[in-house]
């Protein structure tokens, strides 16, 4: 067991086997409901977590991304009668070419310049999904057309959830290997010391703009899940707090860690879920979890726990 | 020109107030080389205190004061209990804890007080003074006046008081100035505390004008920053001309181009700058801190 966990690809193994086996406890549809939200945040931490964890740049701006997705989805599908395949691959085209303008000049600032600049650009594109009332509905929001691939419709819980489920396993292989390879190590060079990486001839530039792509790409991915999956979406969902709730998940879990944005996704997300008792706290908690994540575990979950099994064992 | 110059006075207006949040933005930063991301939520402590205590039959004055010193209380405990333990974090780790402490204060003010929107009575009443056809609020006068005021006491703090000299020096190289027997610590919470008084000075007096409410912070707080980075982080004078470039564009843009985008334009302006003019109006020292 403890071989499968410490070699990446036996943590993968370990995912897939929770995925495949987890449905089957499930004793009602509202657990489904919470796996599949769980499995969409984890998609969209994955990526926030190779900018962030293994990049080291923060984005506080990615629910604007995860917003592009969804509403290209539910505009052109539910308005235009697009095939859902179709739009879901326009929304990543309209985040990705959006990420590749703003990442070379918003990613030659560092750290509180950073912050605010990917906080900016989330913030513009939540108040532009909020204003267009012709074509998003405002803040009240729109309906979302079911989703349909290749002439077969997918609902029902069951169906939701192998789709998200395996997307999130494609997703995690995805961030593993990348992770494992060259790219990967240039990129854990830019978070240790930029000038470092740049003195041995890695392009940083370059790499941080390909990250920060592929992370708005993957957002926009879920988004577009999320948004056939919910059937109607409001604005909040690109909003300045689902942003921070993204960076958070993936603080908790665990930065420079996969299967921790994994963890800090399903933390978050199903937490709030099952405890309706505390619903008023809910700010209170997600605020509590920051700070003190921050002071106790702040390599986050997953790293910390890890380390404390290695140390016990030897 | 009537048109132009009421949008002029409502500019100026929320502009001070941005003003005197983005002051607090840039004491922390001199202090501590950090970001508070909270400081949105002392302007709506400084509301929602006032008008709870008001309601509670305090006098409005004291209410207010009151007020004020419960900010500089939550300020010193953001300070004391998030900031000073997580020593040695990464920016994000900071960034992250400021924006928790934010979102706990806003969680506990839903809680504490309530959800609904309250307002406050104009300091002298609400019979405006006409100016070349324009109206002008006498509580916009209040605004200018005590921003005017606070920033001189700032200006006369740093410039004259050995305290404030102490806390520039800090700013300027906090090794040089522990060598020299300032205590940098103290230096940070009191950066803090005067940042909290600013910040809910600034929701006592805007709170007559624009209703607050407990989630009301975090888009003041925003634009402060924003003020804060246009005028160049760090900079006492930037602070304010930022805060006011920023209340004037959104008041314009508003009033001739779009009132639903009015919000937008804050952050407009400040891509623009991070990508053009990142060290600000008055910004002396580059933005590269590794």
């Amino acid at each position: 067991m403890r071989r499968l966990l410490g070699s990446q690809h036996g943590g993968l193994a370990v995912l897939v086997l929770v995925v495949v086996l987890m449905p089957f406890a499930f004793p009602n549809n509202f657990y489904f409901d919470v796996a599949i939200n769980v499995g969409i945040a984890a998609i969209v931490c994955i990526g926030l977590n190779l900018l962030i964890g293994y990049a080291g740049q923060i984005s506080l701006g990615h629910a604007g991304f995860f917003g592009i997705g969804a509403y290209a989805s539910a505009i052109l599908t539910t308005t235009h009668g697009w095939p859902p395949l179709l739009a879901l691959l326009a929304g990543i085209a309209i985040s990705g070419s959006l990420a590749f303008v703003v990442a070379r000049p918003i990613l030659a600032l560092k750290g509180h310049y950073l912050a605010m600049a990917t906080l900016g650009l989330g913030i513009i594109i939540s108040i532009v999904l909020s204003q267009e009332v012709e074509l998003t509905g405002g803040p009240d929001g729109m309906p979302v057309d079911p989703l349909t691939l290749f002439g077969f419709e997918i609902s029902g819980p069951w169906t939701w959830y192998w789709l998200v489920g395996g997307t999130l396993i494609l997703v995690t292989w995805l961030a593993l290997n990348l992770v494992d390879s060259p790219i990967g190590r240039a990129l854990q060079a830019v978070h240790g010391s930029e000038i470092a990486a740049r003195v041995c001839g890695v392009d940083t530039t370059a790499y941080k703009v390909l990250v920060f792509v592929l992370s708005a790409v993957i957002a926009s991915l879920a988004g577009s899940l999320f948004a056939h999956f919910s059937g109607w979406l409001t604005p909040d969902e690109a909003d300045f707090l689902r942003s921070i709730q993204f960076v958070t998940m993936v603080v908790l879990g665990g930065m420079a860690s996969t299967f921790g944005a994994i963890v800090g996704a399903a933390l978050l997300t199903a937490l709030p879920q099952f405890l309706t008792v505390f619903q008023n706290y809910e700010h209170v908690m997600l605020g509590l979890v920051m700070v003190l994540t921050m002071i106790f575990m702040p390599r986050g979950l997953v790293p910390t726990l890890a380390l404390r099994l290695r140390g016990e064992r030897r | 020109m009537a048109e132009f110059l009421q949008f002029l006075f409502s500019g100026l207006t929320v502009g001070a107030i941005y003003a005197l949040i983005a002051l607090g933005f840039s004491l922390i930063y001199n202090a501590s080389h950090l970001i508070n991301f909270a400081q949105g939520e002392f302007v709506m402590i400084g509301g929602m205190a006032t008008v709870f205590l008001a309601a509670a039959g305090i006098e409005l004055p004291l209410a207010a004061l009151l007020a004020v010193l419960l900010a500089v209380a939550v300020a010193i405990a953001i300070e004391r209990l998030g900031i000073a333990p997580a020593k040695g974090a990464s920016v994000v780790g900071l960034i992250i804890v400021t924006i928790g402490a934010s979102i706990l204060i806003r969680g506990l003010a839903g809680i504490v007080w309530d959800r609904n929107f309250h307002s406050l009575p104009a300091i002298s009443g609400e019979e405006p003074l006409v100016v070349m056809g324009a109206t002008l609020l006498p509580q916009s006068l209040w605004i200018f006046g005590v921003t005017g005021l606070t920033a001189l006491l700032l200006w006369f703090f740093f410039a004259k008081t050995l305290w404030g000299k102490a806390m520039m020096a800090a700013a300027y190289n906090p090794l040089a100035a522990q060598l020299v027997g300032i205590d940098t610590r103290r230096v940070v919470l009191v950066s803090f505390a005067l940042a909290g008084a600013l910040g809910a000075l600034a929701g006592v007096l805007i709170t007559p004008l624009a209703p607050t409410h407990f989630q009301v912070g975090v888009m003041l707080g925003l634009k402060g920053f924003a003020a804060a980075i246009v005028g160049g982080l760090g900079s006492g004078l930037g602070a304010i001309v930022g805060g006011l470039v920023i209340g004037i564009a959104e008041a314009m843009a508003a009033g001739y181009l779009a009132s639903a985008y009015k919000d937008a334009v804050a952050f407009v302006i400040i891509l623009l700058f991070l990508v053009l003019w990142p060290s600000g109006l008055f910004g002396l020292r580059g933005i590269e801190r590794v």
